[in-house]
């Protein structure tokens, strides 16, 4: 069974995201997928400053036997990605709610936050699909 | 039966197994409407003997020229041990090393190769090869957009002196992406330096220099280097891997060096055969190494802790990534790389430098004899192993003649290159002799003769 | 076992003298022009280097030293005329742009092999430029889409593969600017029509298809699929790398293909070196001739004249610097000229026979077979989900348990749609006894993993190296060799 912490929200792609209180959003992969994909050996980050919509591909996690696309969880422009991923791609697999995030956004609707999935949620569509 | 080991009985017995009364039962699931009863308009097998006969009397009527033709494809002397080896079955009827374990030849050749094409260009990461030079620089403008994050540009800005079939591949590849190639003019046989465009951000993701160029000549690489670099482009640089054992790599050009490396490897072992199969070479900066597009080996060590060869980064490919991948290609072209390798080890530095120094001398020597002709002059004076000679009449009929006397004196560049006139392409490799070079000379200077007085 | 590096082998000042030409004569090069060191390539002798790569060779798993099932890759044995004729100095010798006049017995092979394709596929005219497979591809959605425009048809941009399809089809669909549609495939191995029809539309530029499909059986609705298709206004793309199920058996052109690539050495048996050089002709129905990619051989006055863009000013254009892998084109006119008629179809009905058998007798062993109530094609499937889930043996640990036994892996892990399968083509050139060791040898494992799973994990031990780590070498990359300082 993979971890779901209870303060974060999450979306069916596998991403969560965490209000700041600076009011940016930090962006990861979940527990489930860092299981799924395996041993990473490279993360692809956009740069900051960068503007996304919402759903846009905005960074390639790759293993050895696939790479996936991470889509923004919600529309805004990056304001600090996880350099620390270049050289510790397994940072991701080893803590992905915390040393493993992705990468920090400055969304230009905080209130599409409530639109995603709570833990609660999140669990349930994980047991979903795996029937 | 050619190549079928079966037998009579092993057919009966195996029909039997499966279950069904015929081969033609096989094939019950495709529709009636579709099922043929064989071939027709192919002709009749030959047994061995009768192919050798048909294919060797083929061969003899192309074989007997003498050819001062470059253009893309060199003649160089082959040792016999590069083909020898290339051609072991081993090497030869392989597949793609994805068991890497069953492998480890294949893989390890290549490991060799990627340093080896490191070394000649002075760059960090060699893929294991791509399919000829034309679709390596194709594949290097794909990486360069996608790498220059910079610019952002779909815009290439591609020196005339660019091999024209290479442009013309280029196009057909990048246009369904919408990238546009922008032609650099040339001003005598060299990159125009004073027509560079003037402002200081330009939109161009890369600018592409074939060095030597097509017409032989030898650009200013550290200007223009400097020139692009400045402006964030990429530079790509489009060289003969023979060049490079005598010139100054890529990787040296310019302040900075180019970033990325690439071109025809045929002159490296592999025999002009009309036109392939070659391979061609891409070679780029450690850090663009996640744009490469095709297959890279890479040394890891095994459960045992010693070193072995794997293929590394497939992530990147067509079969993980599919409509996402690098490049559609699922390809490279081993058994050439085997071959090239080979040819490398057995030349070295010395013996490759020592080949492209006569090479060099071979067509000074060819160009200004040719040039001391009546009606014959040389274009430019800075080349290495190409030369541009400037006829008083149009070149196709003397070449016609030319060939009348078995010698292929070269290229016409009046469709390519009109703007240079009556102009032709000649080359001489270290494996023309002095006596061919002499024929040469004489077969072109009575044939000037003879048409001046018709 | 290893084998150093040859750099590692290296002495300075050693020479192989393979080359003439003591001196290196005077350069008339400027100085600023040249390198200041020279390049690092290894300084071995002529015999050290000839034991670098004959021990190196035999490293390698081959179809002439091991039975090498990879499904969708037709490794048959690769006759060695097919070489021998290739490089005859007359072919090996001549020079790409080199005139007309010199190269008539090269261009009528050429010619020769383009009607020769034709005939074989239904198509009415071939191009032989494309390098591999996948420029095929290239080239076919590349013309697929140069017919749309030509018709001031510019809103057909997407291209439907099925979920089954190989990876090049979506990848060629992105090089060629389209977007990529994929439809499901029915629990029986044929296309979903229904969700094909839902599929189709103003914006469909076109389907590719392999038929028989990547999972081993024939698309039964192969002729409704290319109605509903074309009804739509889009055009059927067939990729060939299946054709050696069906060669003299049916015509791609019959069933509805506007468009076809051949991978030459898969049904043609050029060889696969290690990875390369493929070659993957085009063939045409007629409303896409002018879009053939150049350049093509034609005859004009009994003699063999290349065909440019100037004659065919609609083509997609140039694929490659000359006419793409010429060498391996002759190799593959010559395994067709031995053939014959009667040989090319007898090539796919013991490709058919012999992936029927051992589908079979792995049936009768108790091995569950993907698609079980289906004829196989050349291949077939074999899902090891069961097995894995018993034991832990995965397809990944049979493959790897198969080198010890001598045999070389089936593909793996493709298509994707089955878990944990073997996908096994044993073509035609394969006698009965070694499929059978084949079928023991699978059987054998599978009874290891039930009673020594560990033992199977470790496999393969015969081999030069065990099991190798991936992910230090994508983590941690070394891609060439550094001299230490």
């Amino acid at each position: 069974m993979s971890e779901v912490p209870e303060n974060l929200k999450y979306t069916r792609e596998h991403e969560w995201v965490r209000l700041e209180d600076d009011g940016t959003v930090t962006v990861g992969i979940t527990d489930h997928a860092q299981q799924a994909l395996g041993e990473l050996v490279y993360v692809e980050l956009p740069e900051a400053d960068t503007e996304l919509g919402g759903g846009d591909a905005c960074a390639v996690v790759e293993s050895v036997k696939a790479a996936s696309d991470v889509y923004a969880p919600l529309a805004g422009t990056v304001s600090a990605i996880n350099e620390a991923l270049e050289g510790e791609p397994d940072l991701v697999n080893n803590s992905p709610y915390d040393d493993g995030w992705l990468l920090r956004l400055f969304p230009s609707d905080a209130a599409a936050l409530d639109e995603m999935l709570d833990a609660e949620m999140y669990q349930q569509f994980l047991a979903e699909s795996e029937d | 039966m050619p190549f079928i080991p079966h037998t009579d009985d092993e057919l009966r017995d195996m029909l039997a197994t499966i279950g069904v009364a015929s081969i033609d039962e096989l094939f019950d699931e495709i529709p009636d409407a579709l099922r043929i009863d064989g071939l027709q308009n192919v002709p009749a097998g030959l047994d061995e003997a009768g192919i050798t006969r048909l294919m060797t009397a083929r061969a003899a009527r192309d074989d007997g020229a003498v050819s001062f033709l470059g253009a893309g494809a060199y003649e160089h002397y082959i040792p016999a041990a590069v083909w020898d080896i290339a051609t072991r079955g081993e090497f030869y009827s392989a597949y793609t090393p994805y068991q890497a374990e069953a492998s480890q030849g294949t893989l390890q050749v290549i490991y060799e190769f990627q340093t080896m094409m490191t070394g000649l260009t002075g760059l960090q990461v060699s893929n294991a090869s791509l399919y000829d030079g034309a679709t390596a620089f194709a594949e290097a403008c794909l990486m360069a957009v996608r790498a220059n994050r910079k610019s952002r540009s779909r815009r290439i800005l591609v020196s005339r002196g660019l091999h024209p079939a290479y442009r013309a591949v280029g196009k057909a590849i990048l246009e369904g992406q919408g990238i546009e190639l922008t032609e650099l003019p040339l001003r005598d046989g060299r990159v125009d330096v004073a027509a560079l465009p003037a402002d200081e951000k330009p939109d161009y993701a890369a600018l592409v220099l074939q060095q030597p160029n097509f017409l032989g000549s030898i650009e200013d690489a550290d200007a223009l280097t400097d020139w692009a670099a400045a402006r964030d482009m990429l530079v790509i640089g489009v060289c003969n891997p023979l060049s490079l054992a005598l010139l100054k790599p890529p990787g040296e050009w310019g302040e900075a060096g180019a970033d990325i490396a690439c071109g025809e490897g045929q002159p490296l072992g592999i025999p002009v055969s009309s036109g392939g199969p070659y391979f061609g070479y891409l070679v780029c900066r450690d850090k663009l190494v996640r744009q490469m597009p095709g297959r890279i080996v890479g040394r890891t060590v095994d459960l045992n802790g010693e070193p072995g060869f794997t293929l590394t980064l497939q992530a990147r490919e067509q079969h993980i990534r599919r409509s996402k991948a690098t490049s559609n290609i699922c390809t490279n072209q081993g058994l050439m790389v085997t071959a090239a390798t080979i040819y490398m080890t057995l030349l070295g530095a010395e013996g490759l430098r020592r080949n492209a120094g006569q090479c060099h001398a071979n067509t000074r020597e060819l160009a200004a004899r040719l040039a001391a002709l009546d009606g014959v002059s040389l274009a430019f004076d800075q080349f290495f192993h190409e030369a541009v000679l400037i006829l008083d009449r149009p070149v196709a009929p003397v070449l016609a003649t030319l060939a009348e006397h078995d010698i292929v004196g070269g290229l016409d560049l009046s469709k390519d290159y009109p703007e240079l006139g009556h102009a032709l392409l000649v080359c001489a490799t270290e494996m023309r002799t002095a006596a061919e070079i002499d024929a040469y000379v004489a077969t072109l200077a009575q044939a000037l003769q003879d048409s001046q007085a018709a | 076992m290893r084998e150093s590096l040859i750099f590692e082998q290296s002495r300075p000042g050693r020479r192989a003298r393979a080359v003439a030409g003591d001196e290196a004569p005077s350069v008339g090069l400027a100085a600023a022009q040249l390198r200041a060191e020279p390049p690092l390539l290894p300084e071995v002798s002529e015999l050290q280097a000839v034991r670098h790569f004959t021990r190196l060779s035999q490293q390698n798993f081959s179809i002439d030293t091991h039975f090498y099932p990879l499904g969708s890759c037709t490794m048959k044995y690769n006759p060695k005329i097919c070489n021998r004729l290739a490089m005859l100095p007359g072919f090996a010798n001549r020079h790409p742009l080199g005139p007309v006049s010199h190269g008539q017995g090269f261009m009528e092979c050429m010619y020769e092999l383009q009607d020769m394709l034709a005939a074989v596929t239904g198509m009415a005219e071939f191009s032989l430029t494309p390098m591999a497979g996948a420029q095929g591809e290239f080239a076919g959605v590349a013309m697929i889409m140069a017919y749309h425009r030509s018709r001031n048809d510019h809103e057909r941009r997407e291209i439907i593969v099925p979920d089954a399809a190989h990876g090049t089809n979506p990848a060629t669909a992105t090089m060629c600017g389209c977007t990529v549609r994929e439809i499901p495939t029915r629990a029986d191995g044929d296309v979903d029509l229904e969700a094909l029809r839902a599929a189709v539309g103003p914006q469909t530029a076109g389907i590719m298809l392999t038929n028989p499909s990547t999972l081993g059986v024939f698309e039964r609705q192969i002729l409704q699929v290319a109605d509903l298709v074309h009804d739509a206004g889009g055009l059927l793309y067939y990729d060939g790398a299946n054709l050696n199920a069906i060669l003299g058996r049916a015509f791609p052109g019959a069933m509805g293909f506007d468009v076809i690539h051949l991978n030459l050495h898969k049904t043609f048996s050029t060889p696969h070196g290690g990875g390369g050089p493929g070659s993957g002709a085009v063939g045409v129905g007629e409303i896409l001739r002018p879009f053939l990619p150049m350049p093509v051989v034609g005859k004009r006055d009994g003699e063999f004249v290349w065909l440019t863009e100037q004659d065919r000013p609609q083509s997609i254009g140039r694929l490659s610097a000359f006419m793409g892998n010429a060498g391996i084109l002759l190799r593959a006119y010559v395994y067709m000229r031995l053939l014959g008629a009667d040989g090319m179809r007898r090539v796919a009905d013991f490709a058919t026979l012999n992936a029927n058998y051992l589908m079979k007798r792995l049936r009768e062993a108790g091995f569950q077979i993907a698609y079980p109530e289906r004829r196989a094609s050349h291949e077939f499937i074999v899902s090891l989900k069961d097995v894995a889930r018993d034991t832990g043996i995965t397809a990944m640990d049979f493959a790897k348990a198969l080198l010890d036994r001598g045999f070389h892996a089936p593909t793996t892990y493709f298509p994707l749609l089955v878990p944990e399968c073997l996908l096994i083509e044993p073509t035609e050139t394969e006698t009965r006894d070694d499929l059978d060791a084949f079928a023991e040898a699978l059987i054998d494992i599978r009874e290891q993993a039930r009673t020594d799973p560990a033992q199977v994990r470790e496999a393969p031990l015969s081999t030069p190296v065990r099991r190798l780590d991936d992910v230090r070498a994508a983590r941690q990359l070394d891609l060439a060799w550094r001299p230490a300082d």
